[in-house]
């Protein structure tokens, strides 16, 4: 009799997996690393989450989740709000509209699409934030952290795929 | 169709969030210290790990670097002894001389020391989150130290997490001076790891290695407090090197010297 509501909760506990990813990527992001070289740069680890949910499961990040989990990213780190849910929605957009083209090609085209769109993002932030504070920051930092946001993909794309693969099968 | 209304409309809110922050309305700021109480504990969990994985680097780098310290420290003790006699006359002629005058010494500031749980890392803010807030009686405003060293400012202050405005953010600013001259200028974060010297008098002699403190003026910062040293000295650009190092930040003195209450009692004295 419990069964198929204890499958919904179920289900809709899975579904809600890649949007938590997402989330602690967020947090992730935002703790000390206490590295000497590191202080400067953290890549956008949130990013990533969204661009590859957005290929492979658009359905479980909406724009709804995409701007909160911009929101979230802009309380965390401190940025003004409503920057990082601009870019979220946007990269969102972009992807979901180019997705099938993605995901009938191997994984180096994903990534590919996916530095494009880490460049074009810092690019974006660099600017509205410019404007923001009426001052032009360094571009340097920008472009560091756009190479670590690039070169982490790989990694975090293969443990969301196992997230995919073992939780969100049938979900 | 919906969908798209739904983009519109959230990009729409994401352009008034921005307009509204930047108004910085009462609304915005609460949203923050609510989000940041909230999120405080987590963070304080998550960056366990990272400070453990650091302690071990350290303790693996000391044991590499030991016998070379303990040469230098050697040469340092030698130094410091000679210091510290120095250190004992000139303390023995001040009170003689405080005696004198009948010197009365300031209140001595009241101050907390906190964790840092957050770092926002990246290169468009800098700013860190503490693990101490409204209930540990901490109060936007306040001067943030490591070691003796100047950190930043107390920008926010949530019930048990307090942001901090690191002095390389773009939107810091303290009045200092060269200790050499006592010559007066703005120091100007730029969201590098090198702040910059502004409004200093034209023809002021400054070099690389030069001591930078705060000057106290404004009311916001005291005099004195250690900032960092000169790194590069050129012709309408002139560096400062922090002394307080931001991936070295782990505990952080928050201290109250009472200065933003200075400026309002004495404009209330005078009425």
């Amino acid at each position: 009799m419990n069964g198929p509501l204890l499958q919904r909760f179920d289900r809709g506990v899975r579904r809600l997996l890649p949007f938590c990813l997402c989330l602690v990527l967020s947090l992730v992001a935002a703790t000390p690393t206490r590295l000497p070289d590191f202080d400067m740069i953290m890549p956008a680890l949130p990013l990533i989450g969204l661009f590859y949910w957005s290929i492979f499961r658009p359905d479980l990040i909406g724009w709804l989740p995409a701007f909160a989990l911009g929101l979230a990213n802009d309380l965390i780190s401190g940025t003004p709000l409503g920057v990082s849910s601009l870019l979220f929605l946007l990269v969102r957009g972009v992807t979901v509209s180019r997705r099938r083209f993605f995901l009938s090609r191997p994984f180096r085209i994903a990534w590919w699409g996916f530095s494009v769109a880490a460049v074009c993002a810092s690019l974006a932030q660099w600017a509205l934030l410019s404007v923001m504070f009426r001052q032009t920051m360094g571009i340097r930092a920008v472009g560091v952290e756009a190479l670590m946001t690039i070169l982490l993909y790989p990694p975090l794309s293969w443990l969301f795929a196992r997230s995919q693969r073992s939780m969100l099968i049938n979900a | 169709m919906a969908q798209r209304f739904t983009f519109a409309l959230l990009v729409a809110v994401s352009f008034a969030l921005m307009l509204m922050g930047k108004a910085d309305t009462f609304l915005a700021q609460r949203a923050r210290l609510m989000f940041d109480d909230a999120v405080a504990p987590i963070l304080e969990v998550m960056s366990r790990p990272a400070a453990a994985a650091a302690r071990a680097m350290q303790i693996a780098h000391e044991l590499v670097d030991l016998r070379a310290d303990n040469v230098r420290l050697r040469q340092e003790n030698d130094r410091l002894s000679h210091w510290q006699v120095v250190a004992r006359q000139l303390d023995e002629e001040n009170r003689f001389l405080r005696s004198q005058l009948n010197f009365v010494p300031g209140p001595d500031p009241s101050y907390v020391t906190a964790r840092v749980i957050g770092d926002s890392d990246g290169p468009f803010v800098h700013s860190v989150l503490i693990e101490a807030g409204i209930r540990d009686g901490i109060q936007k405003g306040e001067v943030v130290l490591s070691g003796e060293f100047l950190v930043g400012r107390v920008t926010e202050v949530a019930q048990r997490a307090a942001r901090v405005l690191l002095l390389t953010d773009i939107n810091f600013a303290a009045p200092v001076m060269l200790e050499n001259s006592g010559a007066k200028a703005i120091l100007a974060g730029n969201n590098t790891e090198q702040p910059e010297l502004q409004f200093l008098a034209p023809g002021t002699p400054v070099a690389p290695g030069d001591r930078v403190s705060t000057s106290g003026d404004g009311g916001v910062f005291p005099p004195g407090l250690p900032v960092g040293t000169i790194s590069s000295a050129q012709e309408g650009s002139i560096r400062v090197t922090p002394f307080a190092r931001r991936h070295q930040l782990d505990y952080v003195t928050v201290v109250d010297y009472g200065l933003p209450g200075l400026l309002s009692s004495g404009l209330s004295g005078d009425q």
